[in-house]
């Protein structure tokens, strides 16, 4: 695909994506069950709630309880989703998943709204920026972040038909819509949305947009970027990676979370071990955030369209020539 | 009850096992399994409905259990062993390198009758609900028993799990407490005090038995086949079950220091003098 051809067709949120696509997977399987931690709406779960009554369980204020019970509920042979904010996702329950979910091998699907910078503002208590890393820290655990409406509810339907526990983590905010609709999510496999010759940019979440903005903007220099969306950050498409890494040998890696831990640390350990070229990271820089506006704190903490075109203008700097 | 007399006989048979899987590896958790060994005797001998082999981990129309403390592993090994879900031998292979009866029970090396990781504790009540849920979706009207420590309460997880199952009308669901008031650091009294236990477990909607002596296997078998029958009321079922820990073993009984520790060689004659040999044999 060409980079001019991907345009937003307007914006939805992910989560809203999310809640149509847990709808739809209760429709498809009966095994399917839902679980919230007193945020029904706020992971638009409602509408699985509404359709499947006694397949769903209100959990209150008590997440570890939460992840408890879905563990044994998948024991029994059920398709639990948790739905809840990324940080109490994670973060407060990291001990419950551990055991009961992570080593216990239970199909239990941990879905994470309101993640990253862009929840807004509510603030650093709520803006999570170190989930990615904390759960593809976890043996087993698959590790999942799309990029869109479209995306999320092409993952949301994926996951169920997935055996095993995954972390499926999207946000609040309307955000453009740009992949296709009814698309085939396979677990695992990136996507490349353009293709092009200088540098390849590795971006998940939110920031997918983000860097198709920038290489657009950059192409109006002459400066060809690969964009590659990588919705699964583990198992992480290490074939992807280095098959375009190749071919244009310098990155930028772009995502909503610490530049510890998250994707660029993902991406850099295969290439150090394989193909050693220069990184740049567009992520949060060992920071809490801040109460703001989506877009505000995006630009504040670096996370923006002009933090990616220097990321790329940086790491082609340091691109040895051939 | 006709059957009494032989699961005495496992009983010592099972305090045996603790005592020289515990000595062999000098690790694992002695107090808390020798004070449990009537309740697991009784459950799997007198009143799960359940079936060793092939083991299914959805149990589907079988009685479930969960066990929340799971440091006690020893004696939950050697009933599931002696209940036919694995080859008695296999006890001797506990804790040791690539064994499938790790420290604390687990899942992932597959070891069968386990349906759950435990060690971390106060996870146990969450997952029996959650198994127990599975069940009533699946119109299955069979129990799920769970088995907790006292000082185990003291995590709060716990209490958001005795909320939930009372609000949601899970019914079909058995907590047993191991209520030996010890814990690692010493008695609950004296680390953080449990209050009125019953009071409690009543305040948050549970119906709740109270069983005076645990250790009484006949006493253990009657409540909880009473707990099966008040099963089905709208409300979820808790035996808080009075034991001694390291009951059986006269140096070890009623104390919190053999919690988690092994007995030397003359301490472990000593103890196993206590315990005549039965006609089910060593592994």
């Amino acid at each position: 695909m060409k980079l001019q051809d991907i345009q937003s067709s307007g914006s939805k949120a992910t989560r809203d994506g999310f809640g149509a696509g847990l709808l739809e997977a209760g429709r498809q399987n009966p095994n399917v069950v839902g679980l919230t931690a007193d945020l029904l709406e706020s992971l638009q779960m409602q509408h699985f709630r509404k359709e499947f009554p006694e397949r769903f369980f209100q959990c209150g204020i008590a997440e570890a309880n939460m992840m408890g019970i879905a563990a044994g509920l998948a024991s029994g042979g059920k398709i639990p989703f948790t739905g809840t904010f990324a940080n109490f996702s994670t973060g407060r329950v990291y001990d419950q998943i551990r055991q009961s979910i992570a080593y216990s091998h239970k199909n239990v699907k941990i879905c994470a709204s309101h993640a990253g910078l862009t929840l807004g503002e509510d603030g650093a208590t709520h803006q999570i920026l170190e989930d990615v890393g904390m759960m593809r820290m976890l043996p087993g655990m698959v590790v999942i972040n799309p990029c869109d409406y479209n995306q999320t509810k092409a993952a949301t339907l994926a996951i169920a038909e997935y055996y095993g526990p995954v972390y499926l983590r999207f946000g609040r905010p309307a955000w453009p819509v740009f992949m296709p609709e009814n698309q085939k999510f396979e677990i695992g496999k990136a996507v490349l949305l353009a293709e092009g010759t200088d540098v390849t940019i590795f971006a998940t979440g939110h920031l997918v947009w983000t860097s198709i903005e920038a290489a657009k903007a950059l192409a109006a220099e002459g400066i060809s970027c690969e964009v590659i969306n990588i919705h699964t950050i583990k198992p992480l498409d290490e074939t992807a990676v280095l098959d375009s890494v190749s071919k244009t040998r310098a990155v930028v890696v772009a995502e909503e979370h610490q530049r510890n831990g998250g994707l660029g640390d993902a991406i850099a350990n295969v290439l150090v071990h394989q193909l050693p070229v220069p990184v740049e990271y567009v992520g949060v820089k060992d920071s809490f955030g801040e109460s703001g506006k989506p877009l505000e704190l995006l630009d504040k903490y670096g996370l923006a369209q002009k933090d990616v075109i220097w990321a790329v203008k940086d790491v082609l700097e340091r691109k040895p020539s051939r | 009850m006709a059957e009494l007399p032989k699961l005495t006989e496992l009983a010592t048979q099972v305090r045996r096992d603790i005592l020289r899987m515990v000595y062999t590896v000098q690790s694992g958790h002695p107090g808390g399994s020798l004070g449990c060994v009537e309740y697991f005797v009784a459950l799997y001998g007198a009143v799960l409905k359940h079936r060793a082999k092939p083991f299914r981990m959805e149990g589907k129309k079988e009685d479930l259990f969960f066990l929340s403390n799971g440091h006690i592993s020893p004696v939950w090994y050697s009933v599931l062993a002696r209940s036919g879900y694995f080859p008695v031998a296999e006890l001797n292979t506990f804790r040791k390198l690539n064994t499938r009866l790790q420290g604390h029970p687990t899942t992932h090396e597959g070891l069968p009758g386990v349906r759950i990781a435990s060690g971390s504790l106060g996870q146990g009540i969450s997952a029996a609900i959650g198994a127990a849920l599975a069940k009533r979706l699946d119109q299955d009207d069979r129990f799920v028993f769970c088995l907790t420590g006292d000082g185990e309460l003291q995590e709060g997880q716990c209490w958001e799990a005795i909320m939930f199952a009372a609000h949601h009308k899970v019914d079909k669901l058995i907590v047993t407490v191991d209520w030996n008031g010890q814990q690692i650091d010493g008695a609950n009294d004296d680390v953080i005090s449990l209050g009125n236990l019953p009071a409690k477990w009543k305040a948050f909607g549970w119906d709740v038995l109270v069983l005076e002596n645990g250790n009484d296997l006949g006493a253990v078998i009657a409540m909880l086949r009473r707990a099966k029958r008040r099963c089905g009321k709208g409300k979820p079922v808790v035996v808080l079950m009075k034991t001694e820990m390291g009951y059986g073993v006269d140096f070890m009984q009623g104390t919190h220091k053999w919690h988690g520790k092994a007995p030397n060689q003359e301490q472990f004659e000593q103890a196993m003098a206590q315990l005549p040999t039965t006609s089910l044999g060593d592994y």
